[in-house]
């Protein structure tokens, strides 16, 4: 049974950006120890010289003219961001 | 329940007013999120003044809210999302407007579709249609209620492991997933890349094999929508039927064993050749499910982070605290459970363990199913081992939630086209049960020519 402690699970909230509180790490704990635990069933499934598959639709190299069209203009999707200054999206700072 | 041909006869806007009169009436199934009443009416007076013409010329829809489409915001049942208007619609949705159907309203579903019951919506669960103290299932949850409570005769849903198949059982509706690549996935938002499929609820085969006419055809902005091939039919043939025995046991609530039993007999009767086939792999699937859905979902929900579009966290100070405050914030927790586990089944050390070993159990799984499809023209099963739940019973645990896409995950898995019609009603708890047939890849129109016999002979249309 795969447990995993507090300081894993702040790890895995860092590679995912998002910022938990101290109460969420503590319930994601046991949610994710107890999910952990059902999906290692899949180790007892004998999957030797088996090719993985990524992709159903066995469509490869899907081309398409290469056309301009218009798309979605400038001034609608600027209008999405929360904060923008001359035609650029603004955020904080990175630093 | 009403049909789409109920629609004709009356104008475009008589059909929206009378829709936008009945979500009223049933406010309290919290089945919508957002009524788009004025681009309704306007569009409904294009359709009577004969500028828009086609197959479902004035008829009312409803689409899930993870499709990108005009009128009111595009939610995704999340805070994320609150204020969010799309810039552009979805492909299906824009087939379905070209042929004259016109969407009123935006229905609730579990936030980014993570969910089945629909109790995971930042605003609030969806009651079932037939019994309000149950669930609706999920994800699609008020999709398929608001079909079944006869607001529209049709609704989007999408099923990425079950989302629409499930609560089209919870609530006594037909519920169609088609092959996956069928439908573009073009303007809706993305949970798992190789699974999501775009389908529909209404209340016969009839008008679902209608509605996926429509939505169907490749699509230049999904490069992985498939050569156009689907062509409705009718059935002239008897079938080779295969009850999948692993997905008929003592495990499955009695009322479903009972309803699907009755309908393999009236299979039978009808002449069909049922036999029992077993697939042993399937008792893996969900574990497949549990690893491949969560990781493609932490890559694909990585857009949100609050800087083009969607809610910003106000508080933060630099670019790093914008990112896990906003998502803090946007995501409801089952969204944070999966994006972790799909961290962790993609991070160095635990890749080849967990997600390279899913894939390729899948590769088995695809292939049991092809040798079974060598032999059998359907595959039948319960649509969900049991009929809706109560509200918060299965909260508390990740993995009973989990077990309610028990039958429905293998097919989502191997990209085949699925549909769940009504079975019967549980002579206990007066729940409706579905069953769920299943065929190969491409062979919507051999499935979907099934669906509209049984309910011919069923005396349901």
């Amino acid at each position: 049974m795969t447990q995993i402690t507090q300081d894993d699970v702040r790890r895995l909230a860092q590679l995912s950006a998002i910022t938990l509180t101290n109460d969420e790490e503590i319930a994601l704990q046991a949610d994710i120890s107890n999910i952990l635990g059902y999906i290692d069933q899949l180790k007892e499934l004998d999957t030797d010289g088996v090719e993985p598959t990524y992709h159903l639709s066995g469509l490869t190299n899907i081309f398409r003219d290469d056309e301009v069209d218009n798309g979605v203009d400038r001034e609608t999707l600027l209008s999405l961001p929360a904060d923008t200054h001359n035609n650029h999206i603004k955020v904080p700072k990175v630093l | 329940m009403t049909t789409i041909a109920d629609y004709a006869g009356h104008t475009a806007t008589e059909n929206v007013k009378q829709a936008f009169k009945k979500a009223r009436e049933h406010e309290s199934y919290n089945a919508l999120l957002s009524l788009t009443e004025a681009r309704a009416l306007e569009r409904a007076a294009q359709v009577d003044a004969g500028e828009i013409t086609g197959k479902l010329a004035g008829v009312p829809f409803v689409v899930k809210d993870n499709y990108l489409a005009f009128g009111a915001p595009t939610t995704a049942a999340s805070k994320m999302l609150q204020d969010f208007d799309a810039p552009l619609q979805a492909t299906a949705v824009e087939k379905l407007e070209a042929a004259g159907a016109i969407c009123i309203g935006k229905a609730n579903l579990d936030a980014f579709a993570h969910g089945g019951s629909t109790e995971n919506s930042a605003y609030g669960p969806t009651k079932n249609a037939v019994d309000p103290t149950k669930v609706a299932g999920g994800s699609s949850g008020g999709s398929a209620v608001v079909t079944a409570l006869d607001i529209v005769p049709f609704a989007l849903g999408t099923d990425t492991g079950g989302s629409i198949r499930q609560p089209a059982s919870f609530n006594g509706v037909v519920g169609y997933k088609p092959t996956y690549g069928m439908v573009s996935r073009y303007g809706v938002l993305a949970m798992a890349s190789s699974t999501d499929t775009m389908g529909c609820f209404a209340t016969t085969a009839i008008d679902a094999e209608l509605v996926m006419s429509i939505m169907a055809g490749r699509d230049d902005n999904d490069m992985t929508s498939l050569p156009d091939y689907f062509e409705p039919a009718t059935l002239d043939k008897k079938l080779k039927i295969g009850v999948i025995q692993e997905l008929m046991t003592d495990d499955v609530d009695s009322e479903v064993l009972g309803a699907v039993r009755a309908k393999i007999q009236a299979f039978k009767d009808a002449g069909h050749d049922v036999e029992s086939v077993s697939l042993p792999i399937v008792k893996h699937t969900l574990a497949m499910y549990y690893i491949i859905v969560p990781a493609e979902i932490s890559s694909n929900l990585g857009r949100f982070d609050g800087v083009r579009y969607g809610k910003r966290s106000e508080q933060a100070t630099t670019l790093s605290e914008l990112y896990g405050m906003t998502r803090n914030d946007g995501f409801m927790i089952e969204n944070e459970r999966r994006i972790l586990i799909g961290s962790y089944v993609l991070s160095s050390g635990y890749f080849d363990a967990y997600y390279q070993q899913a894939q390729k159990a899948r590769t088995l799984l695809i292939q049991a199913f092809d040798t079974l499809f060598e032999q059998y023209d359907v595959l039948v099963s319960p649509t969900a081992p049991k009929p809706a739940f109560g509200f918060g019973e299965n909260t508390k645990d990740p993995i009973l939630m989990y077990l309610s896409d028990a039958m429905t995950v293998s097919g989502s898995l191997a990209g085949l086209p699925a549909i769940s019609i009504p079975a019967a009603v549980g002579p206990t708890s007066k729940l409706p049960v579905g069953i769920q047939l299943m065929a190969q890849r491409k062979d919507d129109a051999l499935l979907l020519s099934f669906a509209k016999t049984v309910e011919e002979q069923s005396g349901d249309v």
